[in-house]
């Protein structure tokens, strides 16, 4: 016995292979994880005497663009993965390469968001409206960058391995799709709370 | 065994495995299983050294360590004399280590990793590259722990809790805690994710849920207690984290002042947040501590009384609610900050509900014994012991648990005699059951009974000397930080509790000698197991080859009955394995 079974076939009972069950775990931590955050700065924000207003402070047209964009690159990824399942190689890699273009719009925009703050000399020590802010969105930020990651390592590494096990490899791509869209479920909460309350 | 297994190996002969592949970056849950152990049992030990300092300190106030003292820095120990700060950063450290680095590590890391695929019937785990992933992240928390106490203002001395605003202001050591806990955290969720796969995907063919090991279901219900409690520690490590680095301040209230020196920061943080965020894990982590115990005592009662566990089934709700219950409860540790009545009223609740669940385990686990013929060796007597100890410690929970007796008890050394009857007599008696119950199928060697019977007669003096006098010494009134009691008219007239506990604690240091010789002497000289089933069990584990080979399983099992067929009227023999087809 040396194969560990429904490493890439669903089991017939669950109905899903071993990676899935596991991305769907390791995303309920991190909506515990993100949840603790939120809560934080429900709290916070309810013990405070004054709390400004997001759309006074922060850039809400970059913000809704950067919604946009995660959005979009959610939909990119479904199409990646549909097209691993209609045997479209080449095609997914497309759909994969702009996923992570999208990401790294995101990251750009952020990153300018990032600088007119710190231009004005405004930091996470500003006051709390501010340490949470650059708190939850720069774990999101990193959040972002481990999801390219990911996808960059599958681009590269693809043809290889879609030749060694076509649905392996697929299984990967829906994986790691599910990752992004709960990246993408994040800041959909963030923008709202952060930017529009 | 001996012609089946080596053809097994040879089939197997043409990946052969360099030494760094197959003991160091091993993905073979049985390697990593031992990697825990041994890695958490000396992190056991080195925090129980911490306690031996301070027991010294707590009974000679003032006095200097004999022998050890001048082997420390000047800055810690003058003229072998600890200084407070020292003392404190023992303290943190010691709650820290045995918990995060010892417990925890060697009842889900060391036992979930080796015993649990082998009871499920699986080759492996589901994910075994991360279940090294999880070793490797967990190892270098544990040295980044350790390696705190060399910087400078020594290791993290705000209690294993770190208080804010406390923690918030403590020197360098402090971060070097949120870094390590930030790896530790990681390793944990790594490793949770793959049980509760594992235990999901992987059960060999007829094991349902309901024919599964008891420690199977401790396992599991432990893994999501991990998987979703300790992302908000994460969380609030990351929020302390940015407080002492990038200057915000989630934890600090405007206006403190630091001697005589008005902290500079923004303010509007709650110290109370932290409070709130530590114990939505700290609680769950509690049970963390005691499922896999639990789970491992009734292996081997139900081995060692040749009877099936008492109410299966109820065992496994109760497990089940305990861990949902384990969620709801965290507030109870926080009485005495003000939270508001409604608050304390809701958890004092909910506290008394969860005493239930494990009343009625203890409870089955006692009847196990009824009409049993009781084999007394070395892992059943730690077993055995185990329930009255762990009975202690959650009776003595109780009065804790209801805000007016709180009031009086709250960080009190009755609140430390309570939790470690609970953790050290209770938990830590388990898992050494475990570690003798075990052995023989790690090694293929039995560990001594005659030092294994020394090793529990004065571990068992030992800790009761030690934690039953702290019940009295709480009522007296003294606060379980305090560097000097003395100072106190009210701690002075309870020193000679503490100096009788502190022996108590030495003759525990002594009694672990005889098991380190054991467990040394054994690995290599220990007797011989006959079979690959030395203690005629009837789980699955004992169904593979003596040590178990990579892969485990020399045919695909199966299961045909529930997990404690002892004594079956009608039966060939007084156990009948799971993977016995015939009755």
């Amino acid at each position: 016995m040396d194969e560990i079974p429904y490493d890439v076939k669903p089991h017939p009972v669950t109905g899903v292979y071993n990676a899935k069950l596991g991305i769907w775990l390791f995303l309920a931590s991190e909506v515990m994880l993100f949840g603790a955050l939120f809560s934080s700065y429900v709290l916070l924000r309810v013990g405070a005497d004054t709390w400004p207003h997001g759309y006074d402070l922060l850039n809400v047209q970059l913000a809704t663009l950067n919604t946009a964009v995660l959005i979009g690159s959610s939909v990119t990824v479904v199409m990646a993965w549909a097209s691993l399942k209609l045997n479209d190689l080449s095609k997914a890699k497309v759909w994969l390469w702009l996923t992570v273009v999208l990401a790294g719009v995101f990251l750009v925009v952020k990153a300018f968001e990032y600088g007119a703050k710190f231009e004005h000399h405004i930091s996470p020590a500003t006051d709390n409206f501010y340490a949470t802010y650059f708190t939850i969105t720069g774990l999101h930020g990193l959040h972002v960058i481990g999801g390219i990651i990911a996808f960059l390592v599958l681009l590269i590494r693809g043809d290889k391995m879609w030749q060694d096990d076509s649905e392996h490899f697929t299984n990967r791509v829906e994986c790691c799709g599910l990752y992004w869209h709960f990246v993408d479920l994040v800041w959909i909460f963030l923008f709202p709370t952060l930017y529009l309350l | 065994m001996s012609a089946e297994h080596d053809h097994h190996s040879e089939a197997h002969g043409h990946h052969e495995q360099s030494f760094v592949q197959k003991y160091v970056f091993s993905v073979d849950h049985k390697v990593i299983g031992i990697q825990y152990t041994i890695s958490a049992l000396f992190f056991l030990l080195f925090g129980f050294c911490l306690m031996m300092m301070m027991r010294w300190q707590l009974a000679y106030p003032g006095e200097a360590l004999p022998l050890i003292g001048t082997w420390f820095s000047e800055a810690n120990m003058p003229g072998g004399v600890m200084v407070p700060e020292f003392y404190n950063q023992l303290g943190a450290m010691h709650g820290t280590i045995m918990v995060f680095m010892g417990v925890v590590p060697l009842a889900v890391g060391g036992f979930g990793n080796y015993v649990l695929p082998l009871q499920i019937g699986a080759p492996d785990m589901a994910f075994p590259k991360l279940n090294m992933a999880s070793f490797w992240v967990f190892l270098p928390g544990g040295v980044i722990m350790l390696a705190s106490f060399f910087v400078e203002g020594g290791a993290a001395q705000s209690g294993w809790t770190s208080y804010a605003p406390l923690a918030n202001i403590a020197p360098a050591g402090q971060t070097w805690w949120l870094v390590g806990m930030i790896f530790l955290i990681t390793s944990s969720l790594l490793g949770s994710i793959n049980f509760i796969v594992t235990t999901v995907q992987l059960r060999a063919e007829g094991l349902s849920y309901f024919r599964l090991p008891f420690f199977v279901w401790a396992q599991f219900v432990t893994s999501f207690l991990l998987l979703l409690a300790f992302p908000p520690l994460e969380a609030a490590g990351i929020l302390q984290l940015m407080d002492r680095v990038a200057g915000t301040s989630f934890f600090l209230p405007a206006g403190l002042v630091i001697t005589g020196q008005p902290l500079e920061v923004a303010g509007g943080g709650s110290p109370l947040l932290w409070q709130h965020l530590f114990w939505f894990l700290a609680h769950p982590e509690v049970y963390v501590l005691i499922l896999p115990a639990m789970g491992i005592v009734s292996e081997i009662v139900a081995n060692n009384t040749r009877r099936p566990l008492w109410g299966y089934r109820t065992l496994v709700y109760s497990v089940i609610f305990l861990g949902f219950m384990s969620f709801i409860v965290w507030a109870h540790h926080m009485f005495m900050t003000g939270m508001g009545t409604a608050m304390s009223t809701f958890f004092q609740a909910t506290t008394m509900i969860i005493s239930i669940p494990s009343v009625i385990i203890l409870t089955a686990l006692a009847l196990s014994f009824h009409g049993g013929s009781i084999r007394f060796n070395t892992p059943m007597l730690f077993a055995l012991t185990f329930i009255p100890m762990f009975a202690i410690g959650g009776l003595t929970g109780l009065p804790l648990g209801l805000t007016a007796a709180d009031l009086h008890l709250h960080d009190t050394y009755y609140v430390i005699g309570h939790f470690h009857y609970v953790v050290a007599p209770g938990t830590v008696f388990a898992l050494l059951a475990g570690i003798y119950y075990w052995f023989p199928k790690v090694t293929g060697r039995k560990m001594s009974e005659g030092l294994g019977k020394i090793h529990f007669w004065l571990s068992l003096i030992g800790m009761n000397v030690v934690f039953m006098p702290m019940f009295s010494i709480g009522m007296a009134g003294v606060s379980r930080r305090l560097y000097d009691q003395t100072q106190y008219a009210y701690g002075a007239q309870v020193q000679e509790l503490t100096i009788i506990g502190s022996y108590g604690a030495w003759l525990l240091g002594v009694a672990q000698i005889f098991f380190i010789i054991n467990l040394i002497k054994s690995i290599r000289g220990g007797e011989k197991v006959e079979s690959d089933n030395p203690w005629q069990a009837t789980t699955l584990e004992w169904a593979t080859p003596t040590p178990p080979p990579h892969g485990n399983f020399t045919e695909v099992p199966k299961v045909y009955r529930d997990p404690y067929e002892y004594s079956v009227p009608g039966a060939k023999s007084d156990f009948t394995p799971q993977f016995s087809e015939e009755g």
